[in-house]
């Protein structure tokens, strides 16, 4: 017979006072947090707003408009505009324009705040000890497990899906972001310093540019990485196509789940093909003028 | 020479690399070697207690083999490194007591640096890396570009300004390198194994691109290599060195004729003398007699004790009269008329042995060595040439 781990301490006490404090600080924080984080719903509410008022014909050409300047390529334009016009065929096309917002403004607020931590973790390598880890933890950790705490602060809507999906998809940023500038050539750096650049001038005349292939690698995960959060972050009123799914399995219809699904699919080809093109094209030239 | 024409001074630096460098300093001045320090300690001395003076204008060579520190040593004259101890003094102002802003203005407008692998910014056009030391200087831009494009057509690269790095080949790459450290116009050039990685042709071309580009500009210039030979050809003066440690500082044919240890001599045993040895150094003194004074008589008589007489002519060497006329007195009269001894072959004196082969070879045993205004002030005889390069 297994023996069972003994019960070394009394976990209760533990668990309520983790669960106290943080009640403690919803019932003290919640409605300060809910108030700073204002603006980034308005931020993601206009953009929603945005891409459903233009018409949908807009839409679809300047997908393919950037896609054509991507890839330089009319042929994966043209398979783009046809996955949109399946999409509005099925009746997702707004559902599937509040999920293109809510990754948008999650990727560029992940990217905006990611880059800045990856700067000056590729800086230190004390901070890179300390980062990396916390890295790993937010990658491996469920993302069930966030929802909790974001829903509590906030209740549910768009602000937790909106946060929730931040912190999922900012590791792959922050990680590129550090690897690409630690992985400039040191002889570069080293002429650059004997000019007498400063350690500002450093980083934007020869880190960054230098760098930016790797973080554009990074910026494209970080996009797949939004939209793949975006079924889970319904659950808790995001809304989108990832409703949609929601809905499709409460109701158990197969044909809600599938279209909906299968437009998730589409649009994360869409943006990967478009984010992946201008990766490329940046190695292949790598005199990205600044 | 007086002390004011001292550019750069370097006193007793030491380098030690390691997480205790300064309680290893200790051991180091002690008198521990290299490898005891490495075993005991797991520090690696960098440099060990060097002491230098480069002149103002000249080209200071800092020579040794991989390993020797020398690359470690240049770059503490801008400060890329910081010794363990020691101070480096650049016009008596002490480059590690410089704040940060400082600095930066010191290696903008002090001193350049060229390396050995380029070291261009690959996302920049040869125009943008030629102006970036003036750009970060804050250079405005139309400024930097005019100075930028004449320093690309000096470098013989016009048509090039909007290439990027990768599109050109070594030699071109390094042309930049060296016209983005001149853009600058500071006064001092560190120059890292500059022409190390280029093949031999370039390589000889860039050396003498450097000499020429020397004699117009008088710039401080210290230049790392790990070629002998191409320390001899560039360098005013020569430092040697080995595991971090000064050996020998001279002129090349001090270095080469008068080394001061073991380790100095079998550096230069190898080393091409003709390559080095200039034909002025080895020439013998001449007696120079105009047509009217070459009479047969005193020609003999000269010849006793020489080995040659060259008879001038309205300014101009005519002929020579060598020794193995004089066992021939009745043709003496003959050659110093001018009449059947061939024309007598000159040699620059600055010339090198090696320039000066083909020469020597045409000449029939014996050739005038003239200076720059094609005055004769001596002969060179294969057999002084023989003795030089068999030193």
């Amino acid at each position: 017979m297994a023996e069972n781990f003994p019960e070394l301490t009394d976990t209760r006490a533990l668990r309520s006072a983790v669960d106290n404090g943080f009640n403690w600080v919803v019932s003290n924080y919640g409605e300060a947090l809910e108030v700073a984080f204002l603006p980034m719903l308005r931020i993601l509410s206009g953009m929603e707003q945005f891409l459903q008022w233009l018409p949908w014909y807009i839409v679809l050409i300047g997908l393919c408009a950037l896609t054509y300047l991507a890839t330089r390529n009319w042929k994966p334009a043209v398979s783009v505009a046809f996955m949109m016009f399946l999409v509005g065929l099925t009746g997702i096309w707004d559902a599937a324009m509040a999920t293109i917002a809510l990754m948008l403004v999650a990727t560029l607020l992940a990217v905006l705040l990611g880059i800045p931590i990856g700067v000056t973790m590729s800086r230190s390598d004390r901070m890179q000890s300390i980062a990396l880890p916390v890295l790993d933890i937010m990658q491996t950790m469920p993302i069930f497990v966030y929802l909790i705490p974001f829903v509590m602060l906030f209740g549910p809507g768009k602000i937790p899906a909106l946060l929730a999906t931040i912190v999922f998809a900012i590791p792959p940023v922050i990680r590129l972001t550090n690897l690409g500038i630690r992985q400039v050539d040191a002889d570069v750096i080293e002429a650059v310093t004997s000019f007498g650049a400063t350690p500002r001038q450093r980083l934007f005349t020869a880190q960054m540019p230098l760098a930016m292939p790797t973080i554009m690698a990074g910026i494209n995960q970080t996009t797949m990485m939004a939209l793949s959060m975006v079924v889970i972050a319904s659950m808790i009123g995001a809304g989108g196509l990832g409703y949609q799914v929601l809905q499709g399995i409460q109701r158990l219809e197969v044909s809600r789940g599938l279209f909906a699904g299968l437009g998730i699919v589409f649009l994360a080809i869409i943006f990967d093909r478009i984010a992946q093109a201008y990766g490329r094209r940046m190695q292949q030239h790598p005199h990205v003028e600044s | 020479m007086s002390d004011d024409s001292i550019k750069i001074r370097v006193e007793n630096v030491c380098k030690i690399f390691g997480p205790r460098a300064q309680a290893v300093l200790e051991q180091v001045r002690a008198g521990m070697s290299k490898n005891e320090i490495l075993d005991k300690t797991g520090h690696v001395i960098g440099i060990r207690d060097v002491s230098l003076e480069i002149r103002s204008g000249e080209t200071f060579v800092i020579m040794g083999l991989s390993g020797s520190g020398k690359s470690t040593l240049i770059r503490h004259i801008n400060r890329l490194i910081e010794p363990t101890a020691g101070r480096i003094l650049v016009d008596d102002t002490d480059v590690l007591e410089m704040a940060a802003e400082e600095l930066h203005e010191f290696r903008r407008h002090k001193a350049s640096m060229v390396f050995q692998r380029f070291a261009l910014l690959p996302h920049k056009t040869v125009l943008g890396n030629v102006i970036y030391g003036l750009i970060i200087g804050g250079k405005d831009k139309d400024k930097a570009r005019e100075l930028g494009m004449k320093q690309i057509e000096l470098a013989g690269l016009s048509g090039f300004e909007d290439h990027y790095p990768a599109q050109l080949s070594g030699g071109m790459q390094q042309r930049v390198g060296l016209a983005r450290a001149l853009a600058t116009d500071a006064e001092i050039l560190l120059m890292d194994e500059a022409f190390s990685a280029l093949d031999p042709l370039i390589r000889n071309e860039m050396q003498n691109q450097l000499k020429e580009l020397q004699s117009r500009l008088h710039k401080t210039i210290v230049f790392i290599t790990h070629d002998l030979d191409e320390a001899l050809r560039l360098g005013d003066r020569i430092a040697i060195l080995k595991d971090g440690e000064l050996r020998q500082v001279g002129s090349g044919p001090d270095i080469l004729f008068s080394p001061t240890d073991d380790y100095v001599r079998s550096f230069v045993q190898d080393v091409n003398r003709a390559k080095v040895v200039t034909i002025g150094s080895i020439a013998e003194p001449v007696v120079c007699l105009s047509e009217a004074e070459a009479s047969t008589e005193r020609c003999y008589n000269l010849l006793q004790e020489r080995l040659a007489v060259v008879v001038m002519s309205k300014g101009k060497v005519k002929t020579v009269i060598n020794r193995e006329l004089a066992a021939k007195p009745d043709r003496i009269g003959s050659v110093s008329q001018g009449q059947a001894y061939p024309q007598a072959t000159c040699i620059k004196q600055d010339m090198t042995l090696e320039e000066g082969f083909a020469l020597l070879a045409e000449s029939g045993g014996l050739a005038i060595v003239t200076d720059d205004q094609s005055t004769p002030i001596g002969i060179v005889t294969h057999r002084a040439v023989l003795n030089a390069l068999a030193r």
